[in-house]
């Protein structure tokens, strides 16, 4: 069981409401990954002031939908398990991401939120110095913070001293689904982490979070790879068992191979004779 | 604190553990590019003993890649041989009716120099327990006093307070040593019966202590030959894991402190052999391939020689564990007897006929 903040969670797979093709499509899916957690863009849900016009953000968003209302999309969320994560996708700075997270606190009643803050609508590649920024003050507001950012060792550690809930650090570009192309440091974040890591974006297939699993990380978020395949819902069953199968080798203990592993031969002049 | 932590934990499960593990368990342990705790139990575990060579060399690499090929120098100044704790393994302890000495600021003076002139650049500040006399107050004016001659000043003394702690490290101080002793509450007990030091839980959370007042690194390790080292090299183990990740701009070094000899002294309950030091040298690098470890002067020559290429990177050398002892009364009565008396000219021509470097201020 995977606990954090005040939530403890049976599935380890977290996963995202956009790309689907349909609502219908996206709620069998995330119905068949077992995910227990699933983040939804403030943006996309309707929250407008008086006078009509969209709250923060604006630019264009990897996770964006296709279209469809707020309201319809939350009526497709509505299961006893799932529990939501809004996020702040669209925000370019700490002040903006702040009051989204405010606004998603009034408008989908949970404390908990996805830190998401990318100045660059191009690559969607987080920044660092706001997203810390903002993370101090939410914590300071009583949010459960989950932030997205690189995989950044160092970064993590000072989120962590913060009081962020986990650190969600990328795979590779968001959407890109290249894989896990900061492996060397997502390692060293797991393994000097006090708070859950979570491996988000760039996952593309259940290889990807299976190694993920193995590596050690507490959870992965996958939402393009399950949305934008060919059959969302035999995808998300795919990613489910990978992301089981990845835990159960790393509790029991995968044996590693890399930089550090096992000598091929014993070299030509011993180390140890001098004790016999 | 890691007392929270520590406290899960029961001594005799952790060394039923330990002595349970197999052969497959060690060659796992082996066959892993990132290690854990409980590959790190069959590392030191009696199962690991026909893998010694094997993890000889796997130290060595790992070593080589981090440190490259250099050993660190570094020597002792001791500061007082006043302490009112009792401690029965140590030649310093209240009970022992020796002369007691704290060395004044001239004296210290003197002693600098005698270290210097032996080339020295790195210099750790060893004391007893006296907090009246080798209090607070002392140690602030002996870091004025001897800081100013080297690159760096490291300190092991009675464990303080974290508002201590920064207060020495605004008078320059970089690194403290704090060992354990033994990570069994009732040994400890048995072998600290009287003085501050009787208080083990305050002296389990000096590193926690010291990490939050941000020192730059931290020395930890046990003496070994009080209880079972393999089960107390775990806790250690358990321990640096801890802080690594709570003091993370922290370095760590540890030590392999064998009791020795001194006079009128205790026997060791359990004997390490030398083959069961390099087991434990090597099990250490194969957790963490950063980690500073250091071999003093209680070891054989023979041993030391051969040490350089297996995991270590600091060494003491020409050591005297005397107040005065460099210089200002050589032949006051020592903490322990040391094994390796070859003056550092001569350690260090040795390391450099391994085709290493002796550095003699840390920089590594």
């Amino acid at each position: 069981m995977l606990t954090i903040a005040d939530k403890t969670f049976g599935s380890r797979l977290f996963t995202g409401t956009g790309k689907f093709g349909s609502l219908r499509m996206m709620e069998e899916a995330l119905l068949a990954s077992g995910s227990e957690l699933v983040t939804v863009a403030l943006r996309r849900v309707e929250v407008r002031g008086d006078n009509g016009t969209e709250r923060p953000g604006g630019a264009g968003n990897g996770r964006a939908e296709a279209g469809e209302t707020g309201a319809g999309l939350l009526d497709h969320l509505r299961h006893p398990h799932l529990h939501l994560l809004p996020n702040t996708s669209g925000v370019r700075d700490a002040r903006e991401a702040i009051f989204a997270a405010e606004l998603a606190r009034e408008a989908l009643g949970t404390n908990w939120i996805k830190l998401e803050v990318h100045p660059d609508p191009r690559w969607l590649l987080p920044d660092p110095v706001e997203t810390l920024a903002a993370a101090e003050e939410l914590v300071k507001r009583g949010f459960v913070v989950l932030p997205y950012i690189h995989a950044d060792p160092v970064l993590c550690k000072r989120l962590e001293e913060v009081g962020v809930a986990a650190v969600m650090p990328l795979g590779s570009p968001i959407g890109s689904n290249k894989g896990l192309r900061t492996a060397d440091f997502l390692e060293i974040i797991i393994a000097q982490s006090n708070v859950p890591v979570v491996v988000d974006a760039g996952i593309g297939a259940p290889s990807d979070a299976a190694w993920a699993m193995e590596m050690g990380a507490d959870a992965v978020l996958v939402n393009t790879a399950i949305a934008a395949s060919g059959d969302p819902v035999r995808m998300a069953r795919a990613f489910k068992l990978a992301v089981e199968s990845g835990r159960m080798a790393f509790e029991a203990r995968l044996p590693l191979a890399g930089a550090g592993a096992t000598s091929p031969a014993v070299a030509s002049s011993p180390l140890t004779t001098f004790l016999d | 604190m890691f007392s929270e932590l520590f406290d899960q934990y029961q001594w005799e499960a952790v060394k039923q553990s330990i002595y349970g593990k197999t052969a497959g368990d060690v060659e796992r342990a082996l066959s892993r590019s990132q290690r854990d705790l409980e590959d790190f139990k069959a590392l030191i575990s009696p199962a690991a003993a026909p893998y010694l060579e094997e993890m000889a060399q796997l130290s060595h690499r790992l070593t080589l890649k981090r440190f490259g090929k250099v050993i660190q120098l570094y020597v002792p100044l001791y500061l007082s041989n006043e302490c009112q704790n009792i401690c029965t393994y140590c030649g310093f302890s209240y009970d022992n009716k020796i002369r007691r000495r704290t060395l004044n600021a001239g004296e210290l003076l003197t002693e600098v120099e005698a270290i210097k002139k032996m080339g020295y650049e790195h210099v750790l500040l060893v004391s007893g327990e006296a907090n009246q006399t080798v209090g607070l107050e002392y140690f602030t004016k002996a870091l004025d006093i001897i800081g100013p001659h080297f690159a760096q000043v490291s300190m092991e003394v009675q464990p303080l307070d974290e508002a201590e702690y920064s207060l020495l490290m605004e008078h320059g101080l970089h690194t403290v040593l704090v060992y354990q002793e033994t990570y069994d509450r009732q040994d400890y007990k048995l072998h600290h019966p009287k003085g501050k030091k009787s208080n083990f839980g305050y002296r389990l959370e000096t590193p926690d202590r010291l990490g939050k007042a941000g020192i730059h690194r931290i020395g930890l390790g046990v003496l070994i030959g009080l209880e079972d080292w393999r089960t107390d090299s775990w806790f250690t183990a358990l321990h640096l894991r801890y802080l690594e990740r709570n003091y993370w701009k922290t370095k760590y070094s540890l030590s392999f402190p064998r009791l020795r000899p001194f006079s009128g002294g205790l026997q060791p309950k359990v004997v390490q052999s030398d083959r069961e030091l390099i087991q434990l040298i090597c099990a250490y690098r194969l957790l963490d391939e950063e980690l500073e470890l250091s071999l003093s002067t209680r070891e054989s020559p023979v041993f030391r020689d051969h040490a350089v290429r297996l995991g270590i990177t600091a060494m003491s050398a020409g050591s005297r564990t005397n107040p005065g002892g460099y210089a200002v009364d050589t032949q006051s009565l020592e903490q322990f007897e040391i094994d390796d008396d070859r003056p550092p000219a001569v350690i260090a021509e040795m390391i450099r006929g391994q085709g290493y470097e002796a550095v003699w201020k840390d920089w590594i």
